[in-house]
């Protein structure tokens, strides 16, 4: 599941990051906030009216803001904790 | 550069460095720039235990050495020893947050591979145990190898400490701690570093009570948020006329005591003529709206320092997307509306350049506060002060009508500036939420006296000059004894603006508008203390006229319409030379700061026409 289909609240495993969707910039950028295969994430917030504005998150313990366009980068695995996933906080 | 022993504070933004900074060395602080570029210099002087002082730099914040934008190059310049008018710091203070170890550790772990003496101070640790966490400072410091000093930097604890282990290095004291094994190189594995450290400091970890999350539930909820957002932006623009009055009765009243007292000293003639009109008038008519622009001040210092400014560019991202801008750009928009300048210093961290450069020269329609004034004194004098309903006066209304002219005539801008000459890939948003908190009081005070001693050295240079300027201008040549022509009419100052009312005639300026402009291109208020010279020497001796206020001689003397122009004018118009300077450096070059005052004349011409026209069809007067 992408991070953009990911329910409100519901904590989650990054499993999988398509980092060459991205701009290098912004991909530098959310690897300095703590986005990483393995981290914790759970979606907060979704802005805009019509759905259509960024998303909050929480990742491990800080919680940042990204475009849609940058959560749809990253896969997301809900459910107990596994191997790869203790990477997370 | 000083000889002092140069300590610099660096690691990732709202660790709190500068809240350390300025607990460190409280009122003895020096603000300027590197030389090149255009990021501020924070430095100040500090005093340790044995009477040695030391030079303390606050550094911009950044994710790692890997700078991402202008400010952060600084950083890593200045930790490297590569930036020009610095010399190597003697020793580093990493800030990081305690209730975000994992991610503050990984850039202290670049920053102690470095190699240069350093302290870490493990800051918030108040906010790290509100949300349930227990730290172990000492077992940190086994880690890093490096002290490991918890401080509140709000509250000023952990100070005596850490300014005791600051003399330690800069004695060349030996670490008690061993140096770590090895430094990581890579990203991934300095990141899995820092996670195992920060592990081994949690004594205690409990699930937290998070007010931050309870709050932003309804602070970013897409409609809830927003009505919220409106609601502050209105509740601001509502302050700055209803907690105001008192505080400006009482300046006019010392004014105008002032001038009775001058008038009552000295002779009639031109010393008597400069004092009144040129000193205490013209400035005076500035220094008048202090109290607005400190409340003002005081909304945006506590959007900031409470943390709700992230989560209104969280909110307007969508809207600023519409625009081909970044939420980000929304930070130094609304800083904008304090004052374009410190918005335009604060474009430089949006990391893709032609963002910036939109954001840059969109910057100057955000009202800042220099207009006040002249808002203030118009609707004063030509806008009733009525209760349109629900406790919202007709006045505080314009006000907002007028903030809000600018935001739309900005998003527009914005909009066609992406489209042609800033044409480029859409940017990005990716910003940190930090914790929501109460900020203290001395804090809050401490922004508003900078501020006021701003303000205040504006009004005794910039707006002094320009002020004493028009006023010699005004009064020489001077009109012939027994000529009935008016001394304004028959002044230099005066016939030139006759022949620049030609222009501005038609979009229904007076004469005295026009003249008012000329110095005003130094700086908006200085419209407003002009005006006031120029109807003081008008009113010569006539007394009842001298007693008026500014604003009952503007009622007297222009149309509603022209008055309204008059505001629109104000929208759009670039007359600033301070903004022009700062779009200049920031710009690299005359090409852009150019385009900005031509597109911004143009628009003020268009919309003070369009006003005028409209109202008198309308048939206002
Ligand atoms: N509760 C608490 N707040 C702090 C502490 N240190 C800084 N702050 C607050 O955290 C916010 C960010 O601090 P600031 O000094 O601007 O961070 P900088 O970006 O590193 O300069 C400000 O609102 C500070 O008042 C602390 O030790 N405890
Ligand atoms: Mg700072």
């Amino acid at each position: 599941m992408r991070l953009t289909d990911l329910p409100l609240r519901q904590p989650a495993y990054v499993d999988l990051i398509d980092w060459t969707s991205l701009p290098a910039s912004d991909a530098q950028r959310l690897r300095e906030f703590g986005l990483c295969e393995g981290a914790s994430v759970e979606a907060l917030h979704h802005g805009g009216l019509l759905g259509r504005g960024p998303i909050a998150c929480r990742v491990g313990r800080m919680t940042i803001a990204m475009r849609r366009a940058h959560a749809a980068a990253v896969t997301v695995r809900t459910g107990p904790e596994t191997l790869g996933s203790e990477l997370g906080a | 550069m000083s000889a002092l022993p140069l300590v610099a504070l660096v690691g990732n933004p709202n660790a709190g460095k500068s809240a350390l900074f300025n607990a460190l060395t409280g009122a003895r602080q020096k603000l300027g720039n590197y030389p090149g570029v255009t990021v501020e210099r924070k430095a100040g002087r500090l005093s340790l235990a044995d009477g040695r002082p030391l030079e303390l730099v606050d550094l911009p914040g950044t994710y790692s050495l890997d700078p991402a934008s202008p400010d952060e190059q600084v950083t890593r310049d200045v930790v490297m020893g590569r930036q020009a008018g610095e010399k190597r710091p003697d020793a580093l203070v990493i800030v990081v947050d305690a209730a975000n170890l994992d991610n503050h550790l990984r850039f202290a772990l670049e920053l102690i591979a470095l190699g240069l003496p350093t302290i870490v101070a493990l800051n918030m640790v108040d906010l790290a145990t509100r949300d349930g966490l227990e730290l172990d400072a000492a077992a940190l410091s086994r880690e890093l190898g490096v002290p490991v000093i918890a401080t509140v930097a709000v509250r000023k604890r952990g100070l005596d400490h850490l300014r005791t282990e600051m003399e330690g290095l800069l004695n060349g004291a030996p670490s008690p701690y061993p140096a770590p094994a090895s430094a990581p190189r890579d990203f991934e594995a300095t990141r899995q570093e820092a996670r195992r450290i920060a592990r081994a400091g949690v004594i205690r970890e409990t699930p937290s009570r998070r007010l931050t999350a309870a709050v932003d539930r309804v602070a970013l909820h897409p409609l809830a948020g927003l009505a919220l957002l409106l609601a502050l932006l209105f509740v601001m623009f509502q302050a700055v006329y209803a907690w105001s009055e008192a505080p400006i009765a009482m300046i006019e009243g010392l004014a105008e005591a002032a001038a009775t007292l001058v008038r009552d000293a000295l002779p009639d003639g031109i010393l008597r003529s400069f004092l009144v009109d040129g000193v205490i008038n013209g400035v005076g008519s500035v220094v008048v709206f202090l109290p607005q622009i400190l409340i003002l001040f005081f909304f945006i210092l506590m959007l900031e320092a409470t943390g709700y400014m992230v989560r209104a560019a969280f909110l307007m991202d969508g809207i600023m997307a519409k625009v081909g801008l970044s939420g980000r750009a929304f930070i130094p928009l609304l800083s904008s509306f304090a004052c374009a300048i410190p918005g335009i210093m604060a474009t430089r961290t949006i990391s893709d350049p032609k963002d910036r450069l939109t954001t840059i020269l969109i910057a100057p329609l955000m009202t800042c506060s220099a207009r006040l004034p002249v808002y203030a004194v118009i609707i004063g004098a030509f806008i009733p002060a009525r209760d349109i309903g629900f406790g919202i006066g007709l006045q505080g209304f314009v006000l907002f009508c007028l903030y809000l002219a600018g935001i739309v005539g900005a998003m527009f801008v914005a909009l066609i500036l992406r489209l042609t000459v800033t044409k480029g890939a859409s940017g990005s948003f990716l910003m940190e939420m930090p914790k929501y908190q109460w900020p203290r009081p001395q804090d809050v005070l401490l922004g508003l006296w900078q501020r006021a001693v701003i303000f205040l050295k504006r009004a005794g240079t910039i707006i002094f000059t320009s002020t004493v300027i028009l006023w010699l201008l005004l009064s020489f040549p001077r009109v012939p004894e027994g000529d009935p022509a008016s001394q304004v009419d028959h002044s230099i100052a005066g016939r030139v603006a006759s022949g620049l009312n030609v222009v501005l005639e038609p979009i229904g300026f007076n004469r005295d508008i026009s003249l008012a402009l000329i110095p005003a291109m130094a700086a908006r208020e200085v419209a407003v203390s002009a005006l006031a010279t120029v109807y003081s020497i008008d009113a010569g001796d006539d007394e009842a006229a001298l007693e008026q206020s500014l604003g009952d001689r503007l009622k007297g003397q222009w149309p509603l319409p022209t008055a309204l122009a008059f505001l629109a004018w104000f929208i759009f118009a670039p007359q600033c030379i301070s903004t022009i300077a700062v779009t200049r450096r920031e710009t690299n070059g005359w090409k852009w700061p150019l385009f900005m005052v031509g597109y911004l004349f143009a628009l003020a011409y268009v919309a003070a026409g369009l006003t005028y026209w409209t109202a008198t069809a309308l048939g206002l007067a």
